[in-house]
C-alpha cells in the first residue's frame, strides 16, 4: 500500500453553510488583529535585541524604571480590541444558539460509535444525514450513553450530545455535496470512526429522497410503542383514567404537586417517562412506574434514547379525541415488556 | 524627575571557593534520600521530573509517528485504535501532572526561591522532603497502572464515559493523581510561609525578584485549586467502583457537574504551568539585558491578576457542552479579561530590552523563545474565547496547537531558559555555550513545524484524540510528525551536553552572568546554608543600569511612588 493513497491538500476547510460565512468573517478578523500585534511585537524585540546587543562587557545601561502612560496605553489599548472580539464572538454565537422556528426537524442520537438519524417523515438513517439545500435544519441531540459531539467542519457546526438532556443547533447549507461528520468529543475505543457524512440535495432531489426511503414517522411509530408499552392503559385520554391525559399537552404549562408550574417540552417528557416521580402532575397520584431500560429494543436495534424521541414526537402529535383504546393492534404484554421476544409487531 | 541611587551596582567581589557546598557535604544514598536540604531536593526533582518528561516524550514519539498515515483501514497503524487512546491519555497526564505542573517550582523554586530572598532554606524543610517522597510516589503508582495496560480516558476524565464506559485501569489511575496533587500542595504551602515569614532584612515585597512573586502566585492557585481537583477525582472514582449516582445521568447524576469541578482545577493549572515560567523570564530579561525590568509593579501584579481572574475563566472549556447561553457569554468576556494582564507582561519584556546591553546568551534565546511562542499561544486562546468561533474550533487540533503553545512552547522554553541560567550555580560549571544556542535554536524551528501545521488542520476541522482521519490531513499530520523529530534532537541535546559539562564544564564562579540577585551572592555551588553571613538587601532586584540616574520614557514613573512608599516602609521597621 502506498503511503500516499493519493495526494490530497487543503489549507482552508470548505464553506457550505450560512454560519461558516459569518464564523469565516470572525476568524480573518482574529487573524488580522493578532497578526498585526504579534508582528509588532517580534519586529520590535528583534530591532531591540540587534541594536541594543552587547558590545563589550563594559555597555552602560540606563535606569529606566517603567511608564504610567504606556503601561495604561497596552492595558487598555488591547483591553478594547479584546471587547471587539468578545462583542463579535457573541453575537456569532447568539446566532448559532437561537434556533429559528420554520426549520427542518430532525433527531440525532449519537451512541458508540454511531449517529442514529430519525426525520420526522419517517425516515431513519445512521452516519448519514439527508438534508435540503437553503432551508434551515434544527437538530435536536442526545446520547445513550457517553458524551459525544456532532460536528460538520464545512457547517462550522459543532454541538455536544450529551446523554439525560436534549440540546439543539441549526444550520443552512448553502451549497449541494457531500460533507465530512465527526465526533468531536472523545468517546472511546473508535471514536475516530464514529464519522460519516452529511448530503446536501437539491429540495426536489430531497423530496424524492423522503419518498424513496419513507418508513412509519417517529410519530407513527411512537403511537406503537404507546400502545405496546401499556402507557395507553392510564393515560386514557377521558375521565376514567388513572393518569392525566396527554391530548394537547406538548408546549402546556403544567401545575405539579409541589406547586411548581412548569412547560411539558421535550425534556419534561423525557423525565416523566424516566423519574416520573420527580414531576407529579397536581391531582394525581405518584403511581407511574419508571419505563428507564424497558424502552430499548435489542432485536429492532432501537435504543432507548430513539424511542423516547418517538413518544414524545407522538405525544406532541396528539389532539383532542385521539388516545388510542387499548385493544387496539397491540395486545397486553404476557411478561416483562423489555425481555418478551413476542412483542414484536 | 529623576533621584540619585546611593548604590551604584558593582560587580561582586568573588568569595574565596569555599571547601564545602551543598553536594560534597556528605556523600552516599543516606545524604541524598534523607536530606531537608532543598537544594539537594530540588536535585531530586530534576532527576524525576526529566525521567517524566522522556517517558512523556516516548509517548508523543508512539503518537506522532502513528498519525503520519491516515490508518482508516481496521487494524492498519502502527498503534490500534486502543492503544492509540492509552498513549494520548499517557502522554498528556505525564506531561502535564508528572512534568508541567511541578517543574519550574519544585526544581528551580526549590533552589532558588530559599536562595533569592535570602534564607537558609524553606520554612518547612521535611515537608519538602515529603513532597518529593509523595510525588515519587504518586508517579509509581501512575505509572504502574500504565504498564498494566493504563487508561484511555484523556487527561480529563470525562464523565460518564470514565465513570462506567472505559474498560481500563481508571482507578489506580486516579489515585496516583490524586497523591501527586498532595506533593504539589506541599510545595504551595511551603512557598507562601516562605515567601511571608523569611525573607531577608530589608527585603521588602517590592523588592522582590519577579520570580519570587510568580511563585507567590502559583502557590496560591495551587492551594485553592488542587483540593477541588482532588474531589472530583474521588468522586469519580466512587462513582465507578460504587455505582453512586454523581455524575452519570443515567444514576440520576450530570456529567456537567464533572466538568465543572474538573476545569475549575485545570482552567487554573494552567497559571500554574505558565506563571512560574513567565517568573523565570523576567530573571533572564533583565539579567541580559541588563537593566532594570520595565514597570516591575505592572509585572508583579499582572501576576496576581492572572491568579485571580484565571479561577473565574474555567466554565471557556464547556461552551458547546449545554451550558446555558449567558453562562457561556459571561465565560468568553471573562476569559478576555484574563488576557490583559498577559499581554501587559509581553510588553514590559519588550520594552525591558529598550536600550539594553542584550547579550545573546542560550538563557536569554530561550526566554526570547518563551516570548515569540507564549505570544502566539495566547493570541490563538483570544480566537477560543470568542464563542462562536469556539464552536467550530473546539476539540479540534487548533486547540491541541494552541495549549501545545502554551505549554510547550511556553512553560518548557522558560524552564530551558532557567536551566540554562542556573545551571552554573547548581552545579559549578558552565554549559558548552555553542551547543546551548543550538539546541534553542533547533527547539524553537521543530516546535514551530511540529505544531504551526496543527492550527491548519484544526480549523480544516480535524477532531483531536483521533486514531484515523480523512486522507485530506495526511499532508499536514506528516509535517508536524517530521517537526516533532527535530523537536526531539532539542530536548535530547541539553540533557547529552548539560550532563557532560558535569564533568568538563568550565568552572563558573560564583556569577558568571554579573547578575543582581541574591543567589549570586554566594559561591557556586552554594554552601549548606547558602549564605556565610545573611545578606542585607537595600535595593530593587534588578539594578543592573550604570548609572543611579532615573531615565523617563513614555512619560510618568509608576516605580517612584511605590519606592517612597518602601523606602518609608523599611526606614519604619
Amino acid at each position: 500500500m502506498p503511503v500516499f493513497a493519493q495526494i490530497q491538500f487543503q489549507l482552508f476547510p470548505e464553506r457550505a453553510s450560512t454560519t461558516a460565512e459569518r464564523v469565516d468573517a470572525l476568524f480573518f478578523f482574529l487573524t488580522a488583529v493578532t497578526g498585526v500585534m504579534g508582528l509588532l511585537v517580534t519586529t520590535l524585540i528583534i530591532y531591540f535585541a540587534v541594536k541594543y546587543r552587547r558590545r563589550s562587557e563594559h555597555d552602560r545601561t540606563p535606569r529606566i524604571l517603567g511608564s504610567l502612560r504606556l503601561e495604561l496605553i497596552w492595558t487598555i489599548g488591547p483591553f478594547i480590541i479584546f471587547l471587539i472580539m468578545f462583542v463579535w464572538g457573541a453575537s456569532v454565537y447568539l446566532a448559532i444558539a437561537q434556533t429559528p422556528d420554520d426549520a427542518i426537524e430532525i433527531y440525532v442520537v449519537g451512541k458508540q460509535w454511531m449517529w442514529k438519524v430519525q426525520h420526522l417523515d419517517g425516515q431513519r438513517e445512521i452516519n448519514e444525514l439527508h438534508v435540503p439545500v437553503g432551508r434551515r435544519v434544527k437538530l435536536t441531540l442526545t446520547s445513550e450513553d457517553v458524551i459525544h459531539s456532532f460536528f460538520v467542519p464545512a457547517f462550522r457546526t459543532k454541538i455536544d450530545a450529551v446523554p439525560g438532556r436534549y440540546v439543539q443547533t441549526w444550520f443552512e447549507a448553502t451549497k449541494t455535496g457531500r460533507f465530512h461528520l465527526f465526533c468531536a468529543e472523545y468517546c472511546g475505543t473508535y471514536h475516530s470512526g464514529m464519522i460519516g457524512s452529511v448530503h446536501v440535495l437539491e429540495e426536489e432531489e430531497y423530496h424524492a429522497w423522503l419518498d424513496r426511503r419513507a418508513e412509519g414517522s417517529p410519530a407513527l411509530e411512537g403511537r406503537k410503542l404507546f400502545l405496546k408499552l401499556q402507557c395507553v392503559s392510564c393515560h386514557t385520554g377521558d375521565a376514567q383514567g388513572r393518569a392525566p391525559s396527554l391530548e394537547g399537552l406538548f408546549g402546556r404549562t403544567v401545575v405539579l404537586q409541589d406547586g411548581r408550574r412548569v412547560t411539558a417540552d421535550a425534556s419534561y417528557i423525557r423525565r416523566s417517562i424516566l423519574r416520573p416521580q420527580a414531576d407529579v402532575v397536581a391531582g394525581w397520584q405518584p403511581i407511574m412506574p419508571s419505563y428507564d431500560r424497558l424502552l430499548a429494543d435489542e432485536k429492532e436495534g432501537l435504543g432507548q434514547e430513539e424511542a423516547i424521541i418517538r413518544l414524545i414526537a407522538y405525544i406532541r402529535s396528539l389532539d383532542r379525541d385521539q388516545t388510542p383504546v387499548r385493544t387496539e393492534d397491540f395486545p397486553p404484554p404476557e411478561v416483562n415488556p423489555a425481555t418478551s421476544d413476542k412483542m414484536t409487531r | 524627575m529623576s533621584t540619585v541611587l546611593e548604590h551604584v551596582p558593582q560587580a561582586v567581589p568573588p568569595p574565596a571557593q569555599p571547601q564545602v557546598h551543598y553536594l560534597n557535604v556528605a556523600f552516599g544514598v543516606r545524604s541524598w534520600l534523607l536530606t531537608t536540604d532543598h537544594k539537594r531536593i530540588a536535585l531530586l526533582y530534576l532527576v524525576s521530573v526529566t525521567l517524566m518528561f522522556f517517558i512523556g516524550g516516548a509517548a508523543a514519539t508512539l503518537i506522532r509517528l502513528h498519525l503520519m498515515t491516515p490508518n482508516q483501514a481496521p487494524g492498519s497503524g502502527l498503534l490500534t485504535a486502543d492503544n492509540y487512546n492509552r498513549m494520548f491519555t499517557m502522554h498528556g497526564l505525564i506531561m502535564i501532572f508528572f512534568f508541567l505542573v511541578p517543574v519550574i517550582p519544585a526544581v528551580l523554586g526549590n533552589f532558588f526561591l530559599p536562595m533569592m530572598i535570602g534564607a537558609r532554606d524553606l520554612a518547612f524543610p521535611r515537608l519538602n522532603l515529603l513532597s518529593w517522597y509523595v510525588y515519587v510516589s504518586g508517579a509509581v503508582i501512575t505509572f504502574w497502572a500504565m504498564l498494566r495496560g493504563g487508561t484511555d480516558t484523556g487527561w480529563t476524565f470525562y464523565t460518564p464515559f470514565s465513570t462506567k464506559a472505559s474498560h481500563s485501569l481508571v482507578v489506580p489511575v486516579l489515585i496516583g493523581l490524586t497523591i501527586a496533587g498532595f506533593s504539589s500542595l506541599f510545595t504551595g504551602l511551603n512557598f507562601v510561609v516562605t515567601v511571608h515569614l523569611m525573607r531577608a532584612p530589608g527585603l521588602t515585597w517590592f523588592r522582590l525578584p519577579l520570580f519570587v512573586w510568580s511563585l507567590y502566585a502559583t502557590s496560591v492557585i495551587i492551594l485553592l485549586a488542587t483540593p477541588v481537583l482532588a474531589m472530583a477525582l474521588v468522586l469519580v472514582a466512587v462513582e465507578r467502583l460504587w455505582g453512586v449516582g454523581i455524575f452519570d445521568p443515567a444514576l440520576g447524576g450530570d456529567p456537567l457537574l464533572f466538568q465543572h469541578l474538573f476545569w475549575f482545577y485545570s482552567h487554573p493549572a494552567v497559571y500554574i504551568m505558565v506563571l512560574p515560567g513567565m517568573g523565570v523570564v523576567s530573571e533572564v530579561i533583565t539579567c541580559f539585558a541588563r537593566k532594570n525590568i520595565f514597570g516591575y509593579t505592572f509585572v508583579a501584579f499582572a501576576s496576581i491578576g492572572i491568579a485571580v481572574l484565571g479561577f473565574l475563566v474555567w466554565a471557556h472549556h464547556m461552551f458547546l457542552a449545554g451550558m446555558s447561553v449567558y453562562a457561556s457569554l459571561v465565560f468568553s468576556a471573562l476569559s478576555y479579561f484574563v488576557a490583559v494582564p498577559s499581554a501587559i507582561k509581553v510588553f514590559n519584556w519588550t520594552a525591558t530590552l529598550y536600550k539594553g546591553s542584550v547579550w545573546l546568551q542560550t538563557p536569554l534565546l530561550f526566554a526570547l523563545g518563551f516570548i515569540g511562542l507564549f505570544t502566539i499561544g495566547g493570541m490563538t486562546g483570544l480566537f477560543l474565547a470568542a464563542v462562536g468561533l469556539d464552536v467550530h474550533v473546539h476539540d479540534t487540533y487548533f486547540v491541541v496547537a494552541h495549549f501545545h503553545f502554551i505549554m510547550v512552547g511556553g512553560t518548557v522554553m522558560a524552564y530551558m531558559a532557567g536551566l540554562h541560567y542556573w545551571w552554573p550555580k547548581m552545579s559549578g560549571r558552565m554549559y558548552p555555550e555553542g551547543w546551548g544556542k543550538l539546541a534553542a535554536l533547533i527547539v524553537f524551528v521543530g516546535f514551530i513545524l511540529t505544531f504551526l501545521p496543527q492550527f491548519v488542520l484544526g480549523y480544516l476541522g480535524m477532531p483531536r484524540r483521533y486514531a484515523s482521519y480523512v486522507p485530506e490531513f495526511q499532508v499536514l499530520n506528516v509535517m508536524s510528525s517530521a517537526g516533532a523529530s527535530i523537536l526531539a534532537v532539542g530536548y535530547v541535546l541539553p540533557l547529552v551536553y548539560l550532563i557532560w559539562s558535569l564533568g568538563y564544564g568550565k568552572k563558573a564562579g560564583p556569577n558568571p552572568w554579573g547578575a543582581t540577585g541574591l543567589e549570586w551572592q554566594t559561591p557556586s555551588p552554594p554552601p549548606p546554608e547558602n549564605f556565610a553571613v545573611t545578606p542585607v538587601v537595600d535595593r530593587g532586584p534588578y539594578e543592573y543600569a550604570s548609572s543611579g540616574e532615573i531615565e523617563v520614557i513614555g512619560g510618568g514613573v509608576p516605580e517612584q511612588a511605590a519606592q517612597a512608599a518602601v523606602q518609608e516602609e523599611s526606614h519604619g521597621r
